[in-house]
């Protein structure tokens, strides 16, 4: 199971790199969110995988399941929704600003 | 235990709330930002005088012992570094309303600031790994909101990139905390320092603390993954510019300075070698930059990536006398960055532009401008008897001992070409005749020159009276080549 997550998480962090280096602002926003995911799912499986155990140690209970990577995801995806958010509320100004959303027009001039 | 561990995160973020409810009332803002402040300077030299006095203070968070909460530990080096934090917060917070704000001082400004001192603060002080990552977010946010007030076509454009290489190394960050987390089962910081020492296999380690490096080395703005900065930082307000030189870049380095000195200190051999390079990279394409423009602000910011290449060498060397000179060197920097930045905004203003080749026979018309251009060019190349020199010194020393020789060479020459970047500024903004730029009139400076002022004199009085600064700086130095004391003290064996 764990083998199979992080052959997941591999394809999810070459997607988002091909799509950060893509030209158009969409893409690396979409990137941007790909990358976060692929991480995600790799702090979950560094816990090791299980179904059925309690997240607690408790008298008697041998086999549990960690729970400290899930109190770690949780904290990442409520950051990285918010920079997701702010990144698209920026990429949308920056290309109503600048009337392109190439990224190649938007690298600026020497001494500016 | 002590609650003052978390006082220096606490205050500015509740300045931050406080000031959020006074937005529009301009006047009030600007009276409580510079109380508010100096209540921050006064608590952390409290915090600085208790550390030297009683030793590391460490709080564990909603009481759970050590290595299962949350830890937040002041040791030596935190508590200096949150200290001249808080100075340059003061600088700036009497800066900014004469920095020409204008409209962009009512779009939550005050708040964002307060914001970004409580998450530099937080990063400084907090022990465990993954609670830095957090507040290497909370000072993120509050940095894409400042580096974009005012929404110019040329600054959404850089803040975009700016945002988008954060983003990036922010999740190589998660992704080398889990590595760390499946290697050691831990991410506080003390507890992985002693698993590390005792892994069997310790490949996969060093494997993960270079990642760690390339994280961190982003933050900073080290060769190769500089590129980001300098047109970043020339594009806000110059009170912005002089907080993120003086505070951002230098999050990453300590964080550096943490994981190297504290945790993967197995292969030193392997690691801190090529941080030598880095950091000698790092000088020459820094200075190379800062020589190729006559833009005043991108000379400035170009000169961030040489001191922080200084600064690693310290690291690189890793013994007490070269990390005696990092520490002083760091301090060193963050004050004479921010006063730089805003040095370089008054100009700038004055002037008109930022274009060397426009300007000229500045000194006529203001001869305080340019005698303080004159003493920072020379405290930023480390000229005796200012504050770099002591820095410069220890550390060239330390890659003596070390036997670096390569690495004093370029050093050397980085300074000297350094101090030509900045006496360019001088030579052809003051030097000239009084009608190099017409007939300009007189602009008031009051209220810009009194922080410049303030942050130079320390940087002064660090250099001149280093008899009582280096006894610190030594001291933090033994500290930091010791993991043990931090190990002990967190964990309490």
């Amino acid at each position: 199971m764990e083998i199979i997550i992080l052959i997941l998480s591999g394809i999810l962090f070459a997607t988002a790199i091909y799509n950060l280096l893509q030209k158009q602002l969409l893409r690396i926003v979409i990137g941007t969110a790909l990358l976060s995911h692929g991480a995600h799912l790799f702090i979950l499986t560094m816990g090791k995988l299980k179904t059925g155990q309690p997240p607690i140690l408790t008298d008697g209970v041998s086999e549990y399941t960690d729970p400290l990577p899930q109190a770690l995801i949780l904290t990442s995806i409520v950051i990285s929704f918010g920079v997701t958010s702010l990144l698209l509320v920026l990429a949308y100004r920056t290309t109503q600003e600048n009337k392109t959303d190439n990224m190649e027009q938007l690298r600026g001039k020497a001494n500016e | 235990m002590s609650n003052l561990a978390v006082l220096p995160i606490i205050l500015p973020l509740v300045a931050a709330i406080i000031l959020i409810f006074f937005n529009s009332k301009v006047h009030v803002s600007r009276a409580l930002t510079k109380v508010f402040s100096l209540v921050g300077l006064g608590l952390t030299g409290y915090i600085m005088w208790e550390v030297i006095n009683n030793g590391t203070i460490i709080m564990e968070t909603g009481d759970w012992i050590a290595p299962y909460g949350i830890v937040l530990v002041v040791d030596s080096l935190a508590a200096v570094l949150v200290l001249t934090t808080n100075i340059i917060a003061v600088a700036c917070a009497f800066y900014a309303p004469s920095a020409g704000l204008g409209e962009k001082e009512k779009y939550y400004f005050y708040p964002f600031f307060f914001f970004l001192i409580s998450g530099v603060t937080g990063a400084f002080i907090t022990g465990d790994l993954f609670n830095l990552f957090v507040f290497f977010e909370v000072l993120l946010m509050a940095s894409y909101a400042l580096i974009v007030l005012g929404g110019d076509k040329v600054q959404l454009r850089e803040s975009l990139k700016y945002l988008l290489i954060n983003l990036f190394s922010s999740m190589l960050f998660v992704t080398a905390i889990a590595f760390v987390y499946g290697a050691l089962g831990t991410v506080n910081m003390a507890q992985i320092a002693q698993r590390v020492q005792e892994a069997d296999q310790q490949g996969i380690l060093t494997t993960v603390g270079i990642l760690l490096f390339f994280v961190f080395a982003t933050k900073a703005a080290l060769f190769p993954l500089y590129y980001w900065l300098p047109k970043s930082y020339v594009v806000p307000n110059p009170v912005i510019s002089a907080l993120f030189g003086a505070l951002l870049t230098k999050v990453g380095i300590y964080s550096i300075f943490r994981v190297f000195t504290l945790i993967f200190v197995h292969r030193v051999e392997l690691t801190h070698e090529i941080f030598i390079w880095f950091a000698g990279l790092s000088m020459i394409f820094g200075i190379i930059g800062a020589l190729s423009t006559s833009n005043i602000k991108l000379i400035v910011a170009y000169n961030i990536i040489p001191a922080i290449g200084f600064i690693l060498l310290g690291i690189g060397v890793m013994n007490e006398t070269a990390i005696s000179g990092s520490v002083y060197y760091l301090i060193h920097d963050m004050v004479i960055k921010s006063a730089l930045f805003l040095l370089v905004g008054v100009i700038t203003y004055v002037a008109g532009t930022s274009d060397l080749k426009k300007m000229g026979g500045l000194i006529h018309t203001y001869p305080l401008l340019g005698w303080l251009l004159f003493i920072s060019a020379f405290v930023l190349a480390g000229i005796p008897p200012f504050s770099g020199f002591i820095g410069k010194l220890l550390l060239l020393q330390g890659a003596f001992e070390g036997e670096h020789i390569m690495i004093i060479l370029i050093g050397l020459l980085t300074s000297l070409l350094i101090l030509y970047s900045v006496a360019k500024i001088f030579i052809n903004a003051f030097w000239g005749d009084k009608d190099a730029m017409g007939q300009i009139k007189k602009k008031s400076t009051k209220g810009m020159v009194a922080p410049i002022v303030f942050l130079l004199s320390l940087s002064v009085i660090m250099g001149v009276g280093a008899e009582y600064f280096y006894p610190v700086a030594d001291s933090i130095a033994a500290y930091l080549m010791d993991p043990q004391i931090y190990i002990d003290s967190v964990l309490k064996e």
